[in-house]
C-alpha cells in the first residue's frame, strides 16, 4: 500500500514538473515570437523609409527650388511607412504584455 | 555630390507640418479620454492619454531631427530619418518598457490608440496639405515677416 502511494506522489510530482516545464516552454515560445514579430516589422519599413528618403534627397538635388515641398511629402510618407512598423510593435506588446 | 553641400534654409517644412499636426491632435486628448475610459474604464483613459501624447511628441521629434539635419545638409536628412527612425522605435519601446507594469496600464487601449491615432492624424493632414498642393490658394496664409524655406549652398 505504501509503495503504491509513494508511486502515486511521484507520479504526481512528475505531473506539476512537466507542467511547469510546458509553461516555461510556452514562456519562452512566445517571448521569442514576439521578438521576431517586431524585428520583422521593423525591416520592412526601414527598407522603405531608406528608399523614400533616397528619392526625395535626389529630387531635392535636381530641384533644389521645390525643396520644401519635397521635404513636406516626404515627411508624410516617412510617418506612414513608420506605421508599419507601429502596427509590428503593438502585436509585440500585445503579445509580451497583454 | 550637390545632396553633401545643399542644405535647406528658413522654417522646416516638416516642422510645420508636425506643428499643424500636434494643434489637430491636442483636441483630441479629451475626446480620446473619454473613449479610453467608456471601454476600459480609467486605466483605459489613463493609457490612451499616453498613447496620444507618446505619437504626439514622436512626431515632433521626427520633425526636428528633419528640420536640424536639413540645415546641415541633404545627405544629413537621409542619415537624420534612418538613424532617428531606429532612435524613435527605441525610445517608443522604453516608454512602453517603463510603463508596462504600472497600474494605470492597458495595453490592449494603449496599442490601439497609437495606431487609431498615428494613422488617423497622418490621413488628416495628408488631405490638408494634398489639398494645398493641388489647389494652393486653399493653402493657410503665413505672415508676411516669416520667411520660406529655400535650398542653398549649391555649388
Amino acid at each position: 500500500m505504501s509503495v503504491l502511494a509513494s508511486t502515486a506522489a511521484q507520479a504526481i510530482e512528475f505531473a506539476a514538473e512537466a507542467e511547469l516545464n510546458a509553461d516555461d516552454a510556452k514562456a519562452t515560445a512566445g517571448a521569442s515570437s514576439a521578438g521576431f514579430a517586431y524585428g520583422l516589422a521593423a525591416i520592412g519599413p526601414g527598407i522603405g523609409i531608406g528608399y523614400l528618403v533616397g528619392q526625395a534627397v535626389q529630387a531635392m538635388a535636381r530641384q533644389p527650388e521645390s525643396a520644401g515641398q519635397v521635404q513636406t511629402t516626404m515627411f508624410l510618407g516617412i510617418a506612414f511607412t513608420e506605421a508599419l512598423a507601429l502596427i509590428g510593435f503593438v502585436v509585440f506588446i500585445l503579445l509580451k504584455f497583454a | 555630390m550637390t545632396a553633401l553641400v545643399q542644405r535647406l534654409e528658413g522654417p522646416s517644412p516638416a516642422a510645420q507640418v508636425a506643428l499643424d499636426m500636434v494643434k489637430r491632435g491636442l483636441p483630441l486628448v479629451p475626446v480620446g479620454m473619454v473613449i479610453g475610459a467608456i471601454f476600459a474604464g480609467f486605466n483605459g483613459a489613463m493609457s490612451v492619454t499616453y498613447a496620444m501624447m507618446l505619437v504626439l511628441v514622436n512626431l515632433v521629434l521626427s520633425a526636428a531631427l528633419l528640420g536640424w539635419a536639413a540645415k546641415i545638409s541633404f545627405a544629413a536628412v537621409a542619415s537624420a530619418a534612418l538613424g532617428g527612425y531606429v532612435l524613435r522605435l527605441g525610445l517608443i519601446f522604453a516608454a512602453v518598457w517603463i510603463v508596462k507594469d504600472m497600474s494605470w496600464v492597458a495595453m490592449v487601449p494603449l496599442g490601439i490608440t497609437l495606431i487609431v491615432t498615428h494613422l488617423g492624424l497622418l490621413v488628416w493632414e495628408l488631405r490638408h496639405v494634398s489639398a494645398s498642393m493641388a489647389h494652393p490658394g486653399l493653402k493657410p496664409r503665413t505672415p508676411r515677416s516669416a520667411p520660406r524655406p529655400v535650398a542653398a549652398g549649391r555649388r
